[in-house]
């Protein structure tokens, strides 16, 4: 029982403050340029009595952005940024032991992607000492917005510049483990979203300092961004987090720690976006020698090379889990030691509804793919201007295209030759 | 809640306008039972009566004035235009048809975001077939009565007195679901300015093809989900368009599709996805489907579709109004009534059919890539 409130204490405390009546007040800031969503979220939360989001923390205007990158960025930013960046300290000026934001968006659109590029640009400006992970949603690979390959490629190359992480949760692979995974039929953003909740809160939650200490680690996103982003050329990270199972499935199955973490590590290796389907026949290379061939984007089957690996277990006889799998120095590049390259948090306390857990956060080549797509098909749409008289109007020219275009091909190039 | 005002202009204009504001109404009221003046009728109602608000007193009608699509773009430059625009058909009964609709088409090139052209031959279509549905006395079919897309609010007749009142309802009808996203919640919300930003890629490349969908709705009650997927074929059928016009044949620069009632983005995708095959796609934008969710249906019905085509179909179009404009003029046949205006002058119209003539060889420029490969580009090299 002790554990327990120790664990609710600390995270109450790092999530939330609270105000006179008791009524915890989530520490976040909520901006948008049209009011429906805002709104929606704003009574969500009061509805459940238990939390709701501070009165004055949220910014909202009239006119949206039109899914506009550069209206986003250079119309909204400029001319809304006092008033934006003043909730922010005023919410910062809150906290005892202030240690970074995390800064929640997609790219498809022009709010979260232009915007949510400026914000973060002025956080740097004005926070440099804290930390800044934003934590983007990459969109499915077809229909939600036309534009959406010029507004990412725009969002990411800016962040590369301004964010010190980028955690990136792609729709598509959320949506295969709704369908898959947990049985959904009718899958609805809302599903999506509590999926990539339940991701985020099995990476945040509270989690033990060190191997045998009972403390919970006091400053998680600067931990986690220790041990995985040495290099500021590599900065995305993602997440697979195991199992994804509806309810039902749930109460006939048991779990092994050994049996999760094989499955995760072979998730790791061959770059399997969910437990199901995994591809047996990818091995990493005989320790000593080089890799059979360098990552070619044209391969589909092909080893994924890891920069650094934080693997957070949650749940009985944590203590008894063997993480040795993951520490094979095959698994990485040749730059770090595996004892500096991959790191374990172990909890006793079990997340959700599982009573094992396993996520893993990854800086690795899982992006590379997706993001080279992205780049190609921007790429095209680009080499027969079209739509760029509407960026153009907002003072996004052809040369900001052009330098967006050559960071991320630098990353990619990067990414590949690991 | 963005706000939209609708300037409705001549005739025609007027009394589609006039059907558009009882059924917004009406689509409020179904929704705001009690009459209160909220965030979502503020998109197109100013709130006159001051007793309102928390009162449930009655709610007032919206007010319209009259400009030109150009005084608009001088007066508010940052506000879209979208401008749904009657297309005569060929047995017109105005003889100089053929001059207004080229010099007014130079004025929506230029001036206008996005234009929704429309032909009444299609609406009167689109009548006939309800009629056939309504009138064919098959058993135990019985159509809604509020659901029939040419039905006006206080409809309890099926049939019409005039035709031009149920078509005129069908673009009304048009544009609620335009706007519908605006107006109410959903889980992937689509403002104005968004369906421009991604259906219009070039700036005079701004014509969309609507269809409708669906028409009307049976009394049956139980919806399974293969009608839901029925609606999504129907869209891209000839039967729902707005304008005649042959999509599946000619190319897509875009496609948006905005979607109301109770569907989800698996319905959506799934849809995208068994249809895509059957349509070709510029090759820079293969993937160019814009999409929306609002959770309010129509009145009258579960769930609805509109669809708005940036196609290269228009071009006929565009095409038979240029001949029967040339037919006219080069006999100078009733011209000297046009240049007896002030400010009207010859160059006007050669100004006119140069631009349509410069819009058509657009079309035709993409016409030409249809059938060619798609293949990706090189990329930039990077010195690592």
């Amino acid at each position: 029982m002790r554990e327990n409130e120790a664990y609710q204490a600390s995270c109450k405390e790092r999530f939330f403050s609270e105000e006179e009546n008791g009524v915890p007040i989530a520490r976040a800031v909520l901006v948008d340029m049209e009011p429906k969503v805002i709104n929606q979220t704003l009574s969500k939360a009061a509805q459940s009595g238990q939390w709701k989001y501070g009165q004055h923390a949220c910014f909202c205007q009239k006119q949206g952005s039109g899914n506009n990158w550069a209206y986003g960025y250079s119309v909204h930013g400029p001319r809304h940024e006092e008033s934006i960046m003043n909730i922010i300290r005023k919410e910062v000026e809150k906290c005892d032991s202030f240690s970074g934001f995390f800064i929640i968006m997609s790219m498809a659109g022009g709010t979260g992607s232009g915007l949510g590029a400026f914000v973060t640009q002025n956080l740097e400006d004005q926070y440099s000492n804290s930390l800044k992970m934003n934590q983007i949603i990459w969109p499915y690979g077809t229909g939600e917005v036309i534009v959406q390959n010029y507004n990412s490629i725009l969002t990411l190359s800016h962040l590369y510049r301004s964010s010190d992480a980028l955690l990136l949760h792609e729709n598509d692979a959320i949506h295969k483990i709704c369908a898959k995974l947990m049985n959904i039929k009718q899958i609805s953003f809302s599903d999506i979203n509590q999926v990539l909740a339940h991701q985020l809160g099995s990476v945040f939650q509270p989690t033990y300092s060190a191997e045998s200490s009972f403390h919970y680690r006091r400053n998680p996103l600067g931990d986690l961004m220790e041990h995985l982003v040495p290099h500021p050329e590599f900065k995305m990270l993602s997440v697979r987090n195991i199992p994804h199972m509806s309810e039902n499935s749930l109460a006939y199955t048991t779990f092994t720690w050994a049996g999760l973490l094989k499955h995760l590590r072979q998730m790791l290796i061959s770059n399997a976006k969910m437990e199901e389907g995994i591809d047996r026949h990818v091995w990493p290379p005989l320790s000593g020698l080089p890799p059979l061939s360098k990552m070619s984007l044209n391969k589909d089957l092909h080893f994924n090379t890891s920069i650094a690996n934080l693997v957070i277990l949650r749940g009985k006889d944590v203590q008894s889990a063997d993480v040795e799998g993951f520490k094979d120095p095959a698994l990485y590049t040749s730059w770090l030691k595996p004892v500096n390259a991959f790191n374990v948090w172990k909890t006793q306390r079990a997340f959700s509804k599982y009573e094992k857990s396993a996520v893993l956060v990854s800086n690795s080549q899982f992006l590379v793919k997706p993001l080279d797509m992205i780049v190609g098909k921007a790429w095209n749409m680009f080499a027969s201007k079209a739509y760029i008289h509407q960026y153009t109007k907002f003072g996004i020219e052809e040369e900001d295209f052009l330098d967006s275009f050559t960071s991320l091909e630098q990353v990619v190039a990067s990414y590949c030759n690991l | 809640m963005t706000q939209s005002v609708v300037v409705q202009v001549g005739q025609c204009g007027n009394q589609i306008g006039c059907c558009f504001w009882d059924l917004a109404l009406r689509e409020h009221a179904a929704v705001n039972q009690k009459g209160i003046y909220d965030e979502a009728i503020s998109s197109f109602f100013r709130n006159v009566d001051t007793r309102v608000v928390g009162d449930g007193g009655s709610i007032s009608k919206g007010k319209i004035c009259s400009l030109k699509a150009r005084v608009l773009e001088d007066e508010f430059p940052e506000v879209y235009r979208f401008v749904t625009s009657i297309y005569p058909s060929g047995e017109d009964d105005v003889i100089t048809s053929p001059y207004n609709s080229i010099l007014a088409m130079k004025e929506l090139n230029e001036h206008a975001d996005c234009v929704l052209p429309i032909d009444n031959q299609s609406l009167f279509d689109i009548i006939s077939k309800i009629d056939l549905m309504v009138n064919s006395g098959k058993l135990g079919t019985t159509v809604k009565p509020k659901s029939l897309v040419t039905s006006s609010s206080g409809a309890l007749k099926k049939q019409h007195k005039k035709p031009f009142d149920a078509m005129n309802n069908i673009v009304a009808n048009l544009l609620l679901n335009l706007t519908s996203s605006a107006r109410f919640e959903g889980s992937l919300n689509m403002d104005l300015n968004e369906i421009s930003m991604n259906l219009v890629p070039f700036p005079q490349l701004h014509y969309l093809v609507s269809s409708l969908t669906p028409l009307y709705t049976l009394t049956d009650v139980n919806i399974p989900p293969r009608r839901l997927d029925q609606m999504f074929s129907d869209a891209f059928s000839k039967d729902h368009q707005l304008l005649r016009a042959d999509p599946k044949h000619s190319l897509y620069l875009a496609c948006a599709l905005m979607v109301r009632g109770n569907v989800q983005i698996s319905d959506l995708r799934r849809n995208i996805e068994r249809l895509k095959p059957s349509l070709q796609f510029v090759s820079w934008n293969q993937e160019g489907w814009k999409t929306s969710l609002c959770s309010v249906p129509p009145v009258g019905h579960s769930h609805s579709l509109l669809a708005l085509a940036n196609n290269t179909c228009v071009k006929p179009t565009f095409m038979e109004l240029k001949e029967r404009f040339m037919r006219l003029y080069k006999k100078k046949a009733h011209l000297h009534h046009y240049l007896q205006v002030e400010g009207m002058e010859e160059s006007c119209f050669t100004e006119a059919v140069s631009s349509l003539s410069a819009l058509i060889q657009e079309y035709d420029q993409l016409d030409a890539t249809k059938n060619m490969p798609v293949q990706d580009l090189p990329r930039l090299s990077i010195a690592m």
